[in-house]
């Protein structure tokens, strides 16, 4: 018999105790995880993802919990010996600003060999949000490869794809904001 | 790679429960788009038990001044982390946050008026063994009311953040307490859809694994994701 996932529950207003509890001024470790991405000398073009989440209001939130996860340059998940692949940050928490530096990550191929653009996957936490939620950021940048990839593709009303891209701001940097809710809302993924 | 079916959102709260009402701007009005998982939901970051420092699961102690502890009750909690198919899940990290016994977190942003404990942080983390078990030390939270309704208390609770072997399988959640008789009344908890949902959360005294003249037990088993099962892996040994 196959047993049912635990429910998830809201991660609320402290999850920065138990997450990044030094970004919360808790002396636990020596620093938090997931703080960097790159840990060493990594292959690729390092860039700076930064943006915000923003509520149905049009505020944004100063006590979430953001995680990215994505491939190296290469394409390739947990493979590079100096890059991680995965961060996550409290976000500053008078602004609620996130910053990621990372590297842009190479195209990635299904299973069945289509090959899906350039993305990074984005999950977010935080009071009111009862299961985490997920999307991907894909380049604005790379219009060819986004309009082949297959979840791009495959989005209900093609229109919303433009809501999963960071828009390129100079110097190798990505802005990318993340709506929860109304006008211009984020899509998720239950993948 | 593995292949992760959908997560049943049926099972889960929804987006939007309207007596939580924070919420109620911070739902989606979008049911998020299914697609089948992708090599970047079927693998995860991985942690060696090398990151641990050796107080990280005792949250009696690794905060407290040397030679002192934590006020509360002491607890032993422990359960096994497994996925859907019932199988154990080992080397995964596990993170808990909590308040102290009087109810209070050690947050910038919190101000209830139940003191701080000078010697309790409210932070841990453990790795599963080969098996898929976890087990930390702490002492029993407090309840603590909270904005929402005009009187609205949290059940006695631990937060819990879980990764698996694959992103597919990232959740955080919180364990409740057995008999507490504030988990119906709380509106997080009733976000949930189903009793049957809300007992999975719920922790249970285990007596055989308290520790005479020192610590209570409780049980708390969490289950992930897991992959598709095939066939094949279906059939019993030598049949
Ligand atoms: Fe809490």
């Amino acid at each position: 018999m196959r047993l049912k996932e635990s429910p998830s529950q809201t991660a609320g207003p402290y999850v920065h105790i138990g997450c990044t509890p030094r970004a919360t001024g808790l002396a636990f470790a020596d620093h938090d995880l997931g703080s960097s991405l790159i840990t060493g000398s990594v292959d690729g073009t390092q860039i700076t993802i930064t943006g915000s989440v923003i509520d149905g209001a049009g505020d944004p939130l100063l006590d979430a919990m953001v995680e990215i996860w994505q491939a190296d340059g290469d394409g390739q998940f947990g493979k590079s010996k100096g890059f991680t692949g995965w961060g996550r940050t409290a976000g500053d928490m008078d602004t609620g600003a996130f910053t990621f530096e990372t590297v842009k990550p190479g195209p990635v191929a299904l299973a069945d060999g289509r090959l899906q653009a350039p993305h990074v996957t984005f999950w977010i936490v935080a009071r009111g949000i009862n299961l985490g939620l997920q999307t991907r950021m894909y380049f604005a940048d790379e219009e060819t490869a986004n309009a082949s990839d297959p979840l791009l593709c495959a989005l209900p009303d093609p229109s919303r794809a433009a809501t999963m891209l960071g828009h390129p701001t100079g110097d190798n940097t990505y802005r990318f904001d993340i709506r929860l809710q109304g006008e211009g809302e984020t899509v998720f993924l239950d993948i | 790679m593995t292949m992760f079916p959908p997560r049943d959102r049926t099972w889960h709260p929804p987006a939007l429960h309207m007596p939580y009402k924070s919420s109620r701007l911070r739902s989606p009005t979008h049911a998020p788009i299914q697609f089948p998982t992708t090599p970047a939901e079927e693998a995860g970051p991985t942690f060696g038990h090398g990151i641990l420092g050796a107080l990280d699961a005792d949250l009696i102690t690794n905060f407290a001044k040397p030679g002192e502890m934590a006020l509360g009750p002491r607890l032993i909690v422990h359960g096994t982390l497994r996925d859907e198919t019932g199988r154990g899940v080992p080397d995964a990290l596990i993170e808990v946050w909590q308040a102290n016994a009087g109810g209070r977190y050690r947050h910038k942003k919190e101000g209830y008026l139940a003191p701080l404990d000078p010697n309790f942080g409210g932070c841990g983390r453990m790795i599963t063994d080969a098996e898929g078990r976890y087990r930390f030390t702490t002492i029993q939270p407090g309840a603590y009311p909270w904005p929402n309704g005009p009187n609205d208390w949290r059940p006695a609770h631990i937060h819990f953040s879980v990764f698996g072997h694959s992103f597919a399988q990232r959740l955080i959640t919180q364990m409740y307490f057995e008999g507490d008789p504030l988990i119906p009344l709380c509106p997080i908890v009733g976000s949930i859809p189903s009793a049957e949902a809300v007992t999975a959360l719920t922790a249970t005294l285990d007596i055989e694994a308290t520790k005479p003249m020192d610590s209570l037990a409780y049980r708390f088993d969490i289950t992930l994701r897991g992959p598709n099962q095939t066939h094949f892996e279906n059939q019993p040994e030598g049949m």
